[in-house]
Order: structure tokens, then C-alpha cells, then sequence
């Protein structure tokens, strides 16, 4: 199924992705392209199909609740953009 | 022959006769790379003066079984501890992993030599490496055409022997699809079989780590080493690891294969076909039974894998958000900004474009209908491969529909693209071991035979590979690289 510019600008913001007026159009398109690939799973008759999430049969893997030692706070901070007082710094939420 | 040449366990053998050090191994390898890698561009980032310190302490140590002492490769994908790993992506470029991946700790604790991390396609986004945000990867057989990918790096300089082996994943057919094209022994293992911890995600419930090498042989030491259970990785598997090396035998009598008549019709190219049909006659010769099967819901599998691990991505790559790691805008002034800007700078095309593929697919009023119906049909396929295994051993086929295309040939053209993969995702999608080994050649370029096994049957897949390579030649053809000195 087509979709719109204006439905690809609400994706874009669910997905936290800035977008050009440019790529706007050319996602537009694409995403219509590849949906409109993706229809041919209509042929299929899945009525009566239970949805396979996960090809293993594991459920719910558990471990003893025992303290590990974590990594030290200056490793975990190595890679942040900015850093102040031994935290991540990021603009003002509040 | 020169050093570089030599498959791991020929190099093994030298070595533990101390014909020849761990020290002077890697340097034939460095010297390699730096004659053939202004050409091959397969590394992101090579790791010299670290391999040589690490051949030095091998070579002053006690020696390590299997595979100790020998160089390799990882994916940029896999973290190393202290070493950039990018992901081949401009939001990574500077990102510097705290820790090793499971894997990654697994080789260094069996005193392997890493000569550096391999190009690939953005996140593992890709069949050609061309989405590689830093330069795209040639192939060593013809420079003007694609590794394939994502694992684009770890196949070409496997192929160029800038290394003995390599490390991939494969999500969609990342490991054999590049394997295929480059005339290398590539192998996924089974969903669950090596541990994906500290491996960065792109669709959790298909990627496997896996290995690129240049024989089967090479292929099962590495395996040995990288499979097991993982507590870190609760979907990585508890169950025994066999010795690899120990189906490594050209007795084949009675072996059932299947090849599905999917996978040999129109859209494969029918020189391709050809190539794997003499392979499959081979097969027959060496004693195997050999017959046509149907896995009716092949052409399904690719438009549902295009909604799932879309889906798949865009909430494992929310992580990237500018706060903790990677790339940040620095003048947002809101939250929102601050990620949404960070995201649009730090992703390429094709990550974005997934991304906003998998958002849609999961959002409100479209999730039954694309990613519910997509796990439906999973099913279907998963179910396909069930039936067949009922009666039969291993699963034959070709690995790609053509072989390597021209670099900027298919970048207009998505659809084309992701089609390439259309023989080995339903693989994927069932969870599958599968390996790709060389069996032929069409215009000259490596055509390659994907083997399909039970699950946790990587043991067959062995067997049936090593009877085919030991009794053809196509796994000791080397392609012609003009050396700069």
C-alpha cells in the first residue's frame, strides 16, 4: 500500500530521526515500494498460523539474582559526548 | 608458496614444528595487507603493532592446540576491548568498547593474533558493502565488483589472504552471500550455537556469529573454538560442542540430500543453476542420494524478513541516542532535538531508511497486518525446512542468485538489492546452520554451494563440505592481485 509525506513525517518522529524535505520524498517512495513488495504475504491464507517470534524453544532464561561486579564508572563514561561530575550530561528535560 | 597463501591448519602444522614463529607469520601477514589493502580496502582499522606484541608473547609462551598463534580478523561489528569498533557507521567512528565480545574474548584466550577489524555494510545493512559509511570493500577477483555483505571485509580479505580467517554475522545470509562471491568457505551457524554478547545488534532473533575461511577444515577449527553456551547471552544454547574436525571424512555413502526445486528456477541465474546441479551430480557420484524437494513458501520469505528485521532494528538501534556513546549533536537544545539530530547525522541511508521501515511496521494500526502476518509466514517457512529434514540429511542449493556485481550497479535499485539474499534468508528465518563453499565458476568470477543443515547438524554440513572440497579443486583457485611494492 502507498503511503504518504505525511505519514512518513510521523514515523520519522516516532523513530527520533531528523529528516530532509529531500529525504522526506525519497523515503516516501521507497517505503511504498517495499510495502507494496511486502503485500504479496497477503496471498497467504495465515488465518489458523500462530506468529513464530523466536525459533528456539527457550522461555524465560533465569539466573541466580547474585551481585556481579560492574564495569568501573570512568570505563562507562569513557565514550559519552559530555560528561560532567562523573555523569552523562544531557540539555535540560525539565 | 608464500606464507600468506597457506590455509590455517598448513600454517599450524609450520608452526608447531617450529619451522616458522607465531612473530614471523603475522609479519607475512602485514606485509601482505600493506601490498594488496590500497586495493581491497577490507579493514576499517588495522591492529599491527598489537598483533606483533601478541605473536611475541605466543612465540615465548607454551604453545596453544588448534588455532593459538594465528592471525585473524573480526568484523567491525564484534567489540574489542580498546580497539575502535565502528560498525562501519559515522555514529561509532570514535567508539572505543570497554569490554571484549564473547567471541572476541574467546580468540584472544586461545592466544589467536588479531591483525584488525573488517569493513562492512552500516550495522550489517547490506549485501555489498557498499553501505559502508567509509569506503566500500572490492572484490580481490575483479576490483570493479562487490565483495558482497554485510560481512564484505571479512570475505575479501579472507580471498586477498590478508588474513587466514575471518569472523562475520550473518542475519540474512551476511557470511555466505560475501563467502559466495569472494570464493571462500563461509559458515552461519545455527541460531544459538555462538554467543551474540557484545556483538552490536541488528535483528537479535536472526543474527549469528560465524566464520569465513578458506577451507572446511579452517572453517571447523574456528567453529571449535567460538560455539558454545554463553551465560551473558541467554539465547546462545547449552549443548555439547563436538570436535568439528571429527566429521572431516570423504565418506558420504548414503547421505541424503534434498535440493529444493525453488532454488533453481527462474531469477537464479541459469549458469548458477548449472554450476550447483554438476555439484549436486558429484554428490551422487560420491555415493550420496540426491532428490528434488519443494519448500513452497520460498518466495515469501524475503518480503517477510524485510518487515521483520526492520522491525527488529529500529527498536535495537533506538539505543543510539547520543547520550552514552557515539555521535551527539552538541547544539540541540531539547532532548528531542538532541536525538533526532544526533540520529540524522550519525546514520546513512540505508540504516535510516530500516529504521523508518521497522517504526512503521510496529506502529499502531499496522502491526497485525505487516509484522504480525510477517511472523505468521515465518512460521510457514520455518516449517517448510521441518518437513524436508523429516526425511533428509542436508540441503543443497546455490548461495546467490548471480555472482558479484558491479560496485554502483544496484544502488538505485532496492528491490534488486535485498533479492540477493533471496537464497539464503529463509535460512535465517528458520534458524538454521548453513555454508557456503566454492564449487565452480561462471565468467570467471566464484560461484558458491550453500549446504543447509539440521539444527545443531553444523557436524553434516562438515562432512558433506569437506567431501566435495577434498575431492574438487575449486578451494585452492587464488584470484590475481597485481602487488604494489
Amino acid at each position: 500500500m502507498a503511503i504518504s509525506v505525511k505519514q512518513v513525517e510521523q514515523v520519522a518522529y516516532l523513530a527520533r530521526l531528523e529528516l530532509t524535505e529531500q529525504e522526506k520524498q525519497i523515503f516516501t517512495q521507497q517505503l511504498t515500494a517495499i510495502l507494496e513488495y511486502a503485500d504479496k504475504l497477503n496471498e497467504l491464507d495465515t488465518e489458523q498460523v500462530e506468529p513464530l517470534h523466536h525459533i528456539l524453544p527457550i522461555y524465560n532464561v533465569m539466573r541466580e539474582d547474585v551481585v556481579q561486579p560492574g564495569p568501573p564508572r570512568e570505563e562507562t563514561l569513557s565514550n559519552a559526548p559530555l560528561v560532567e561530575d562523573g555523569q552523562f550530561k544531557v540539555p535540560r528535560i525539565i | 608458496m608464500e606464507l600468506y597463501e597457506l590455509t590455517c591448519h598448513e600454517l599450524k602444522e609450520k608452526l608447531d614444528r617450529k619451522e616458522i614463529s607465531s612473530r614471523e607469520i603475522t609479519q607475512a601477514f602485514l606485509k601482505r595487507i600493506e601490498q594488496v589493502e590500497d586495493q581491497i580496502k577490507a579493514f576499517v582499522t588495522i591492529t599491527g603493532d598489537l598483533a606483533l606484541e601478541q605473536a611475541e608473547q605466543y612465540d615465548a609462551g607454551e604453545p596453544v592446540p588448534g588455532l593459538g598463534g594465528l592471525p585473524y580478523g573480526l568484523k567491525d561489528i564484534i567489540c574489542t576491548r580498546g580497539v575502535r569498533t565502528t560498525a562501519s557507521s559515522k555514529m561509532l567512528e570514535n567508539f572505543i568498547p570497554f569490554y571484549d565480545a564473547t567471541v572476541a574474548a574467546r580468540l584472544a584466550a586461545h592466544k589467536g593474533i588479531m591483525l584488525g577489524k573488517l569493513n562492512l555494510d552500516e550495522f550489517a545493512m547490506g549485501s555489498s558493502t557498499e553501505n559502508s559509511a567509509f569506503y566500500p570493500t572490492r572484490n580481490p577477483w575483479d576490483l570493479d565488483r562487490v565483495p558482497g555483505g554485510s560481512s564484505g571485509g571479512s570475505a575479501a580479505a579472507v580471498a586477498a589472504g590478508e588474513v587466514p580467517y575471518s569472523l562475520g554475522t550473518d542475519s540474512g545470509g551476511s557470511i555466505r552471500q560475501p563467502a559466495a562471491f569472494c570464493g571462500v568457505v563461509g559458515l552461519k551457524p545455527t541460531y544459538g550455537r555462538v554467543s551474540r554478547w557484545g556483538v552490536m545488534a541488528y535483528a537479535s532473533s536472526f543474527d549469528q556469529v560465524g566464520v569465513v575461511s578458506r577451507d572446511v577444515r579452517d572453517c571447523a577449527l574456528v567453529l571449535n573454538v567460538i560455539a558454545g553456551h554463553d551465560p551473558k547471552d541467554s539465547t546462545s544454547v547449552n549443548q555439547a560442542v563436538p570436535d568439528y574436525t571429527s566429521f572431516l571424512t570423504t565418506d558420504i555413502k548414503g547421505l541424503k540430500i534434498a535440493y529444493p526445486r525453488e532454488y533453481f528456477q527462474q531469477g537464479v541465474d541459469s549458469e548458477i543453476r548449472q554450476v550447483v546441479k554438476n555439484a549436486l551430480k558429484h554428490y551422487e557420484q560420491l555415493g550420496a542420494i540426491v532428490e528434488e524437494v519443494s519448500l513452497p513458501h520460498s518466495e515469501y520469505a524475503l518480503p517477510a524478513y524485510y518487515l521483520i528485521a526492520p522491525a527488529e532494528a529500529s527498536a535495537n538501534l533506538a539505543r543510539y541516542d547520543g547520550v552514552r556513546y557515539g555521535l551527539r549533536d552538541l547544539q540541540a537544545e531539547n532532548v528531542v532535538d538532541m536525538f533526532s539530530r544526533s540520529r540524522a547525522a550519525g546514520f546513512g541511508d540505508e540504516v535510516k531508511r530500516r529504521i523508518m521501515l521497522g517504526t512503521y511496521a510496529l506502529s499502531t494500526g499496522y502491526y497485525d497486518a505487516y509484522y504480525l502476518k510477517a511472523l505468521k509466514v515465518r512460521r510457514l517457512i520455518a516449517e517448510d525446512f521441518q518437513k524436508v529434514f523429516a526425511d533428509y540429511d542436508l540441503i543443497v542449493a546455490p548461495t546467490t542468485p548471480t555472482v558479484a556485481f558491479r560496485i554502483g550497479e544496484h544502488t538505485d535499485d532496492l528491490l534488486t538489492l535485498y533479492m540477493n539474499d533471496i537464497l539464503t534468508v529463509p535460512v535465517n528465518m528458520a534458524g538454521l546452520p548453513g555454508m557456503s563453499v566454492p564449487c565452480g565458476f561462471v565468467n570467471g568470477m566464484p560461484v558458491g554451494m550453500q549446504i543447509v543443515g539440521k539444527p545443531f547438524d553444523e557436524g553434516t554440513i562438515f562432512k558433506a563440505a569437506y567431501a566435495f572440497e577434498q575431492t574438487t579443486d575449486y578451494h585452492n583457485a587464488r584470484p590475481n592481485l597485481g602487488v604494489s611494492k
